[in-house]
C-alpha cells in the first residue's frame, strides 16, 4: 500500500503534535517516516531498515494528541499516517469512533464530562448540569475561558455522584475525577495545577473477616509492594508455580468459578481451551473496561488492590501459556490506571514480572492500555479491535477468542473481579471456595449499591444472598421512604419491583424472574425517583453506544429511543397496544439478530420497565 | 443432495472432507468450509443478502441473511458461518422471518431504498416490512458531524433518517448517502479486497456512523483514484456514476433502451473485459462481470471512465463533447 496524505491538509502537524506522537512511537528514525528532512538524509532512498510501529500503538498515540493539544487535527493525522504507514481515512475512522477524542481543526482545551446516567440522576446530576450551564455555556459550546461541558454516560462513581471527569489538555494535561461534585468542585479541578487527589473508594465492609475478593482492601497500601507482600501477596503465584499450569486450570475449574463480567462463562473451561491451543503465541487480557451503567467494582479493586490484579493476571498468563498480558482499562479511570502502572513497574523491578518471574525462568509482562470512551469496547472482540488500533467494532463469533483472539491468537479474556477470585481459589483451595455461595454459583459476588440507600458503596456477599438483605446491608432505604424498584445488572440488565426483595441473588433464581446479576449492579429507586427519566436515559445510552455495525442495533436502538420518548410523553402513535407490539418486534430483532451482546441486551431494561407498567400505563 | 464444488481436485491436494447437515429438513452434503449461504444457494433456497457480494469477504453486518441453527441462542449469519457437521438449519422459521422483516423495515425506515433493485422490493413485500409504523419522516436527516456517543434530544414524534443532500464533488461519480445502508462494500473494495487505495473508511459511531474520507474532505482532496470500484459494488445507488445520475436527474435514464456490449479494454495489456452499457448510441456506464477471472468486476479509472473518445463525432460533424 502507498500512503497518500490528505491534500485537505498540506502539513504534517505542528511541532507539539509531532512530539505527542513521538512520545508514543519514539522519534522517527529517518526522513522517510516523518523525520527531519536534510538534503543529506534524503539522499538515501530507503527506509534504513526501519520497522514500522505496531498498529496497536494507534490508540495510545491518538490519546497522546488529545491530551497534549486537545484535538486530533488533519495535520496530526497526516503525521500518524507517515509514521505508521496507515491511510489517513482509516486513522480518522478510528479517532471518530471514540467519545473522548475530539477530531477537527481545533477544540477547547478543557472538556468536562458530567455523568447524568442512572445513578447520578438520583444524586443531583440535573442540578449540577444547570449550574455548569450557568457558569460556562450551553452543552457542547465552548465558554470564553475555553471550557466545554457534555453530559456523559456512567463514569463508574455511582456511589458518590454526581460524578465528573475533567479532561484538561496542554502543558498541565490531566484527567481529573471529581466525585460528589458541586459547581465549585468542578471550577477548582479545572484550575488546579496538577491532578487533584481522588477520595478513597467507599467499601463499608472493610475489615470484615468474611471478605474474599475485597480482603486486602483497607489493609494494604495500594502504592507499596512490600505492604502487599506482608498481607500475603504473591503467595498465590507461588502456589500456582507449585501446581503447574494444568494444576492451576484444574483448581479453577474445580472451584466452579464463573466469569463476573456479566456472561458468567466458566473460567476453567476458557483457560483450558486457550492452554490447549497448538498455536503457541497466547495472550491474556484483563478486561477492565467496566462501563456498564451502575458498575464500579473493578475500579475499586484496581485503585485499592492493584498488586493483586497484577499477580492474578500473571497467574492467568502462567496457566494458559502466555508471555504477554494486557489490561484494557476505560479512559474514565485515570487513578486506577496510574495505580496499575505503578504496580506493574514495582513488580517488574522486583522480579515479579519480566524475563525471569520469581526466579523461575518464566517470561511474563503486562501493558496497560486505556480506552477513549466507548462502552462497546468492553465486549471482548471489540476490545481486541480497539487494542489492535482499529474501530471498536465486535467481531462475529465463532471463531471465539480462545482460538482467534487478540492479534488473531488464542486469548483468555477475564474480568478483573474474576481474576481476583482466582487468587482466592489458590489461597484457600477449590473446596473452601466452593463452600460459599449456592450449588450453581460458587463463591461471593461484588455488588455495586447506589441510589436510594443509606450507605451506597461496594459490597461483597455470597451468591444466594437475598436482594432485601443486601439492601439492608447498605443501611436500607432512607427513613420514611418506600421502594419503587431496583435496576439489577445495569443498563443491559432489568428492573425488578418490590416483590423481588425475597429473591436470592443467584443465576437460577434470577432467571426465574427474568433478571440477571450482570456486573453486580443494584441501583435502588425509592418513591421520589423519576423512573420515566431513568428508562429514557437507558434508551439514549444504547443509541449513543451502539457501534453502528449491524442494522438491528444501529437502527433498532434509535427506534427504541423514539418509542420510549413517545410513551414517556403520553403521545403514542396509534394506541399504546400498537406501541407495545412495535416494541416487542424491535426487542426481538435486536435480541435475535444483533452481532454482539450490546444489541442483544439493548431492549432488556425497557422491556422490564414496560412489564412493570412504568411507561405508557 | 447437491455438491457445491466438484470433488475432483487437480492440484494434488487431499480431497476435501465433506460435511453432512440438515437445511429446512433436507439432508445436504457440502465440502468442509462451505458457508450456509453457499449451501442454501446450491440447494436453490433463496436467502436474502444486502452486504454480501461474491467477490468480497463477508462482513455479516446487514443481518438480512440470518438463519436459525438448532442449539444457537441467537440467529446466525448465513453469509459467513460455515456449515458444520450435523447442523440443523432453518431458513424460514418464525424467528428468521421476523428478523428479516425487521431488518428490512428498519433499513427502509431510515434510508431511501428506491434504487436498491427488484429483489429488495420483492423482499420488502414478501416479509411484510412496514416502515411507516415507525412514524412520519423527520424533517432533517442525521447529523454527519455528530460526535461519537452524543446526540440531540429525541421527541419521537418523527423517525430519524439519513436524509441529506447528494455530494457532487467530481465529474465521475456522485455520493448520495441518504441511500447508504452501511454495507461496508465500498470500503472493502477501496481497501484490501480490491483497490488498495484506502480513500474511505467508516467514521463516527452508531446511527451517525458513515462512510467518509479523512475529515470528510472532498474526493479530489483525498486518496481516491476514481477506479469506480466502490460504485460497482454499491447495492442501493448511494454511489452512482455521474453519467447515470445526470440522465436520472433529466428523467432520461431508461434501462429498457439500453444494450450491454462486451469488449476488451483498449488501454493496457491486462485486457480486462468491459461491459459497455449503451443508451441512445452513447456509453452511459461501464462495468465488468463479477465472475471474470481477471477483474472480478473491478476496473481502473481508464477502463471505467476513459470512453469519451468513442463519442468523437465523424469528420465534419460538430464536436459536442465537453
Amino acid at each position: 500500500m502507498e500512503t497518500s496524505l490528505s491534500a485537505g491538509a498540506a502539513d504534517i502537524g505542528t511541532a507539539e503534535e509531532r512530539a505527542a506522537v513521538d512520545e508514543i512511537l519514539s522519534p522517527p528514525p529517518s526522513p522517510w517516516v516523518g523525520g527531519e528532512r536534510s538534503p543529506r538524509a534524503l539522499h538515501v532512498a530507503r527506509r534504513d531498515g526501519t520497522t514500522l510501529p505496531p498498529r496497536s500503538l494507534l490508540l495510545p498515540a491518538l490519546r497522546a494528541l488529545e491530551s497534549r493539544v486537545g484535538v486530533v487535527s488533519p495535520g496530526a493525522v497526516n503525521y500518524l499516517a507517515v509514521r505508521m504507514d496507515l491511510p489517513p481515512a482509516e486513522i480518522y475512522g478510528v479517532a471518530a469512533f471514540y467519545a473522548l477524542l475530539d477530531v477537527g481543526e481545533a477544540a477547547p482545551p478543557v472538556k468536562v464530562h458530567v455523568c447524568d446516567d442512572v445513578a447520578c440522576q438520583l444524586s443531583g446530576a440535573g442540578g449540577l448540569i444547570a449550574a455548569l450551564r450557568e457558569r460556562y455555556a450551553d452543552e457542547g459550546e465552548a465558554s470564553l475561558d475555553g471550557v466545554q461541558w457534555h453530559r456523559s454516560p456512567c463514569l463508574g462513581q455511582c456511589d458518590r455522584g454526581p460524578a465528573v471527569l475533567v479532561q484538561r489538555a496542554g502543558a498541565h494535561a490531566a484527567d481529573i475525577e471529581v466525585v460528589a461534585a458541586t459547581r465549585e468542585d468542578v471550577v477548582r479541578a479545572i484550575a488546579a495545577p496538577g491532578p487533584s487527589p481522588t477520595p478513597p473508594a467507599v467499601v463499608p465492609q472493610v475489615g470484615d473477616p468474611s471478605l474474599v475478593v475485597l480482603r486486602h482492601v483497607g489493609r494494604v497500601d495500594p502504592t507499596d509492594l512490600d505492604s502487599y507482600r506482608t498481607a500475603g501477596g504473591y503467595e498465590s503465584l507461588r502456589r500456582a508455580l507449585q501446581l503447574g499450569p494444568e494444576g492451576v486450570v484444574d483448581w479453577v475449574a474445580d472451584a466452579g468459578l464463573a466469569g463476573r463480567g456479566g456472561a458468567a462463562f466458566p473460567t476453567g473451561w476458557k483457560w483450558r481451551a486457550v492452554a490447549n491451543q497448538a498455536d503457541r503465541t497466547h495472550y491474556v487480557v484483563a478486561n477492565a473496561d467496566e462501563s456498564e451503567p451502575g458498575t464500579f467494582k473493578d475500579r475499586v479493586i484496581m485503585e485499592e488492590d492493584p498488586f493483586a490484579v497484577v499477580e492474578a493476571l500473571t497467574v492467568a498468563g502462567y496457566a494458559v501459556g502466555a508471555e504477554q498480558g494486557y489490561i484494557y482499562i476505560r479512559a474514565e479511570y485515570p487513578l486506577a490506571a496510574a495505580r496499575l502502572r505503578h504496580a506493574i513497574a514495582a513488580a517488574r523491578q522486583r522480579g515479579f514480572l519480566g524475563d525471569d518471574v520469581m526466579g523461575r525462568g518464566l517470561r511474563f509482562d503486562i501493558d496497560v492500555r486505556q480506552g477513549a470512551g466507548a462502552y462497546i469496547c468492553g465486549e471482548e472482540t471489540a476490545l481486541f479491535n480497539s487494542l489492535e488500533g482499529r474501530r471498536g467494532e465486535p467481531r462475529n463469533k465463532p471463531p471465539f477468542p480462545t482460538t482467534h483472539g487478540l492479534f488473531g491468537k488464542p486469548t483468555a479474556v477475564n474480568n478483573i473481579e474474576t481474576l481476583m477470585n482466582v487468587l482466592a481459589i489458590l489461597e484457600f483451595g477449590p473446596a473452601r471456595f466452593r463452600a460459599v455461595g449456592t450449588p450453581d454459583a460458587a463463591g461471593t459476588r461484588l455488588f455495586c449499591l447506589s441510589g436510594a440507600v443509606a450507605r451506597p458503596g461496594l459490597y461483597e456477599a455470597p451468591f444466594g444472598t437475598r436482594l432485601g438483605a443486601l439492601i439492608d446491608m447498605a443501611g436500607g432505604l432512607m427513613p420514611g421512604r418506600t421502594l419503587q424498584g431496583v435496576l439489577l445488572g445495569g443498563a443491559a440488565g432489568s428492573f425488578v419491583g418490590p416483590t423481588a426483595l425475597d429473591t436470592p441473588l443467584a443465576p437460577a433464581d434470577l432467571k426465574a424472574i427474568g433478571a440477571t446479576l450482570g456486573s453486580g449492579v443494584v441501583v435502588v429507586f425509592d418513591d421520589t425517583a423519576n423512573l420515566t427519566g431513568t428508562v429514557l436515559r437507558i434508551a439514549r445510552f444504547f443509541r449513543d453506544e451502539s457501534c453502528g455495525q449491524c442494522v438491528p442495533c444501529r437502527v433498532g436502538t434509535v427506534r427504541q429511543e423514539e418509542l420510549v420518548a413517545r410513551l414517556a410523553a403520553g403521545r403514542p402513535h396509534g394506541t399504546v397496544a400498537d406501541e407495545l407490539r412495535l416494541f416487542r418486534d424491535l426487542a426481538q430483532v435486536m435480541r435475535d439478530a444483533s452481532i454482539c451482546g450490546l444489541g442483544q441486551t439493548a431492549a432488556n431494561a425497557v422491556d422490564s420497565a414496560l412489564r412493570l407498567g412504568w411507561l405508557g400505563g | 443432495m447437491a455438491a457445491v464444488r466438484p470433488m475432483t481436485r487437480t492440484d494434488g491436494a487431499f480431497p476435501e472432507r465433506s460435511v453432512r447437515a440438515t437445511i429446512d429438513g433436507r439432508a445436504v452434503t457440502v465440502p468442509e468450509g462451505t458457508t450456509i449461504l453457499a449451501a442454501c444457494r446450491a440447494e436453490g433456497t433463496e436467502v436474502p443478502t444486502l452486504c454480501f457480494l461474491e467477490n468480497l469477504a463477508p462482513v455479516n453486518v446487514c443481518r438480512a441473511c440470518v438463519v436459525e441453527v438448532e442449539g444457537s441462542r441467537a440467529l446466525v449469519p448465513a453469509c459467513s458461518r460455515p456449515l458444520e457437521a450435523d447442523m440443523v438449519v432453518s431458513t424460514r422459521s418464525e424467528r428468521v422471518d421476523h428478523s428479516r422483516r425487521m431488518v428490512l423495515e428498519l433499513l427502509a425506515s431510515s434510508v431511501d431504498m428506491s434504487l436498491a433493485g427488484p429483489d429488495l422490493e420483492r423482499w420488502l413485500e414478501e416479509y411484510g416490512a412496514d416502515p411507516a409504523r415507525h412514524g412520519p419522516l423527520a424533517p432533517t436527516g442525521a447529523d454527519r458531524q455528530a460526535r461519537a456517543g452524543r446526540h440531540g434530544s429525541v421527541a419521537g414524534e418523527a423517525r430519524a433518517t439519513l436524509d441529506q443532500p447528494v455530494t457532487i464533488d467530481n465529474e465521475l461519480y456522485v455520493r448520495d448517502y441518504s441511500r447508504c445502508i452501511l454495507c461496508y462494500k465500498c470500503v472493502e473494495a477501496c481497501g484490501d479486497q480490491a483497490q488498495h487505495t484506502f480513500a474511505i473508511a467508516v467514521a463516527g459511531r452508531g446511527f451517525d456512523a458513515h462512510i467518509a474520507t479523512e475529515f470528510d474532505v472532498a474526493l479530489p482532496d483525498s486518496a481516491c483514484v476514481y477506479c469506480g470500484n466502490c460504485v460497482a459494488v454499491c447495492p442501493t445507488g448511494a454511489l452512482m456514476f455521474k453519467s447515470e445520475y445526470d440522465l436520472r436527474q433529466a428523467d432520461d435514464w431508461d434501462a429498457s433502451r439500453q444494450t450491454v456490449t462486451d469488449t476488451i479494454c483498449p488501454y493496457c495489456g491486462v485486457g480486462c473485459t468491459l461491459e459497455l452499457h449503451v443508451q441512445d448510441n452513447r456509453i452511459v456506464k461501464v462495468t465488468s462481470p463479477m465472475d471474470h477471472e481477471v477483474t472480478h468486476g473491478h476496473l481502473c479509472v481508464k477502463g471505467r471512465f476513459g470512453f469519451d473518445f468513442v463519442h468523437v463525432p465523424p469528420p465534419g460533424a460538430e464536436d459536442t463533447r465537453r
